[in-house]
């Protein structure tokens, strides 16, 4: 079956006709010439297919948060293609068993490439190294590996995964966060946190993981991914590292780009999410660093948690929001449209780069004849206003409810099949 | 008004208006009936999810002498802990037809969330949540200051206030530097820096490591209780060493000026924060405090329930 999309603008440039065939864009033919079955894309924006390095489909074990199955229809409605399950369900993702079974669900599920995240270490406990190599081997081909939700601490451990994973060309992806620093942490610690008397996380406690990591990284040669930056000294650590040659790769989800601490002052646990909100000069700052590729990744950090876990009072709140089917607009909203990012340099960060740290083959191809045809077609004149009742996600977290955000996910084709049309499942 | 969450909600004329309305009702205290019908017919609940025996006496109290019926709810640690749900908890007041809950928490924020979730309709009355806040406190020691250093009346324009302790972990110092700037009184906090919150520099208040270079020039030294425990997670290296830099004993209190008064919130440690000398000397207030948190608790009710609008009517 050949499916032509018909007049899209491939990276927002010229229109052309995008002509799939087995799973394959087969030629960017003259808009209105290309023969098959037709899908309208007149006008619209195709990208690659995005790829989530960080998402919690919380399958195995809390399967009343989200399903691999909702996760990835919620990933397919966002213009995912291809999304990272994190490793801290219960079971953990430790075992090449588990991963397995994740990686089955999700090709059951059939809607994204669904690629688990091993544990670094057994049980996230940080106490020793998780059987790397078997989940690595195994039917999941696991390449990132996290105790996300947990920092490797441990200095010696972490040497050893950053070590031991080069057998495979894996990555460890650290979740930094100095656990002394941040007993009972429950917001960004500054003169806010003060004020509404709840216990700081501060910034430090994530450059100095992130410092430390950058250094052992170098000393043992190794590439070294941080998950979800989230301040401004953050960024300047990762800069000074690339800029010496280390081998590192930081991400920023969505809402570190546009939300800000202030929001804490309503104690409503929507915005309580790890790491977390911090000000707006580190936002100013993180978008700064997506702009120039010291951070080159976004990642959405999907977090879904039960409506009881966010409808009770701060402290006994879950840490986390949700990502997904919100990404786009949020990029869109801060980067894009005030031209901070191309649709180009978007693709780059939301597709390509992510699908080369997780080393994913078969994710994040350029536009062009060959290339496995993992698409997204963009409105980008749309707006909607977020419904958390109308998202395909199991929970409703999410902290735009009731904002408009700009852009719309139109079409998304995983590997050569339409997965989304006119902005609904297949 | 229609919560009372936190002192800072409050403008100088409520604030003064409260402290005004408790002078007025303090009498009632002195006739041999001590019950005014205001409230009769009205629920109180005192929802408490952490031990605290004098607050939750003093609010039912000042409920009864306003004739007000009292549910003492004790819910020690349930939400957290996962039994029943602060919400769960809520719902069930306001089907049983609360008509003001009286709520304290260990969670910051906890009677924020009550009031604004839509959980429950009526006005919520914070008596402490967490680290964060306890404006009936703040406000029974501004009663307290004014009785003594205004005669009974105004605000408290001028009036410098020491508040001596832990800083970081008190509800208490937080509502009073509010109030007390709502008020226009001049408060340094005092404690070693590791007790004093981060960014206490942007506060209304002046901070100070320092007791004996604040003490000769204040009219009242409020000393904060200080948990031993806080020496085990590094806040200080002994209780020994807290006591002799901070505590307050009847050496430090001679260079207080002569009419400078000592207050504490209460329950106190004698012999850490505050020696038992000054505790049981003259000059401190601790016993008055205790009296004029009924009054002003009784206040807090009676403008918050709309007694006043009923009566005048």
């Amino acid at each position: 079956m050949t499916i032509v999309l018909r007049g899209a603008r491939p990276y927002g440039e010229e229109p052309r006709d995008i002509v799939v065939a087995d799973g394959v864009i087969v030629d960017l033919a003259t808009p209105g010439t290309a023969e098959g079955e037709v899908v309208d894309a007149d006008g619209l924006i195709a990208v690659p297919g995005f790829v989530d390095l960080h998402t919690h489909l919380r399958e195995p074990g809390r399967e009343d948060a989200e399903t691999v199955l909702t996760g990835s229809q919620a990933a397919a409605l966002g213009g995912y293609t291809c999304v990272h399950a994190m490793a801290n369900t219960s079971p953990v993702a430790d075992t090449a068993g588990v991963v397995e079974q994740v990686w089955r669900l999700g090709q059951e599920a059939g809607l994204v490439d669904v690629r688990p995240v091993g544990a670094v270490t057994v049980g996230l406990a940080g106490e020793r190294m998780a059987e790397l190599g078997a989940m690595a081997d195994s039917a999941a081909g696991v390449r990132v590996f996290s105790d996300d939700g947990k920092c490797v601490h441990d200095a010696v451990l972490m040497r050893r995964a950053l070590e031991y994973v080069k057998a495979f060309d894996g990555v460890v992806a650290q979740h930094a966060q100095e656990p002394r620093l941040t007993e009972n942490a429950q917001m960004n610690e500054g003169e806010l946190s003060g004020r509404l008397g709840l216990a700081g996380w501060p910034a430090v406690a994530e450059e100095a993981i992130i410092a430390r990591d950058v250094l052992l990284a170098q000393h043992v040669g190794s590439r070294l991914h941080v998950c979800h930056l989230s301040t401004a000294g953050s960024v300047e650590v990762v800069r000074w590292a690339k800029s010496r040659g280390v081998d590192v790769t930081a991400e920023v989800t969505p809402h570190h780009l546009v939300l800000t601490e202030e929001l804490v002052a309503s104690y409503d646990p929507l915005y309580k999410v790890n790491p977390p909100l911090r000000t707006a000069e580190d936002v100013e700052a993180l978008r700064e660093a997506l702009a120039d590729g010291t951070i080159d990744i976004v990642a959405t950090d999907h977090a879904p948690h039960p409506h009881e876990d966010k409808d009770c009072e701060w402290a006994a709140a879950a840490m986390g929001m949700l990502g997904l089917e919100t990404a786009l607009g949020v990029l869109m909203e801060t980067m894009v449209l005030p031209g901070r990012l191309t649709w180009r340099q978007l693709a780059d960060r939301m597709s390509s780069a992510p699908a080369q740290i997780g080393r994913v083959r078969t994710q994040g191809h350029e536009l062009v004849p060959g290339a496995v045809a993992n698409i997204t077609v963009i409105d980008p004149e749309a707006t909607s206003v977020v419904d958390p009742m109308r998202l395909a996600s199991k929970s409703r977290n999410s902290p735009y409810a009731g904002r408009t955000l700009p852009g719309r996910v139109v079409h998304t084709l995983y590997a050569g099949t339409p997965t989304v049309l006119d902005g609904a499942l297949a | 008004m229609q919560h009372l969450l936190s002192a800072g909600d409050l403008s100088l004329e409520e604030a003064v208006l409260i402290l005004d309305t408790a002078a007025e009702l303090a009498a009632v205290t002195d006739r041999s009936v001590k019950k005014l019908p205001t409230l009769r017919g009205r629920t109180v609940v005192n929802l408490f999810f952490e031990d605290s025996t004098r607050t939750r006496i003093s609010f039912e109290l000042a409920a009864k002498r306003l004739s007000a019926d009292v549910i003492n709810f004790a819910a020690k640690g349930s939400s957290v802990s996962k039994g029943e749900s602060l919400k769960d908890t809520a719902l069930t007041l306001e089907a049983m037809g609360a008509d003001a809950v009286v709520i304290r928490h260990g969670a910051s924020g906890a009677p924020h969330r009550l009031a604004t979730s839509g959980w429950i309709g009526a006005p919520v009355i914070n008596a402490g949540d967490g680290t964060h806040e306890h404006p009936t406190q703040a406000l029974l020691d501004a009663y307290t200051l004014r009785r003594h250093l205004r005669g009974g009346a105004g605000d408290l324009a001028g009036v410098r206030v020491a508040i001596v302790g832990d800083i970081l972990h008190s509800r208490v110092a937080r509502s009073n530097v509010l109030l007390l700037q709502t008020l226009g009184a001049d408060v340094t906090l005092v404690a070693p820096p590791t007790l004093m919150p981060f960014g206490v520099e942007s506060w209304p208040c002046r901070i100070s490591y320092d007791i004996d270079e604040v003490l000769p020039d204040v009219d009242a030294v409020m000393m904060l209780r200080v948990q031993a425990e806080r020496m085990q997670a590094a806040y200080f290296p002994s209780a020994l060493e807290y006591s002799r830099r901070y505590g307050l004993d009847v050496a430090r209190m001679a260079a207080l000026p002569s009419d400078a008064i000592v207050l504490h919130p209460g329950p106190m440690n004698r012999g850490m924060e505050i020696s038992a000398d000054v505790a049981d000397s003259p000059r401190s207030v601790m016993v008055e405090q205790v009296a004029n948190g009924v009054s002003v608790r009784m206040a807090v009710l009676y403008l918050l329930l709309g007694g006043m609008k009923e009566e005048s009517a």
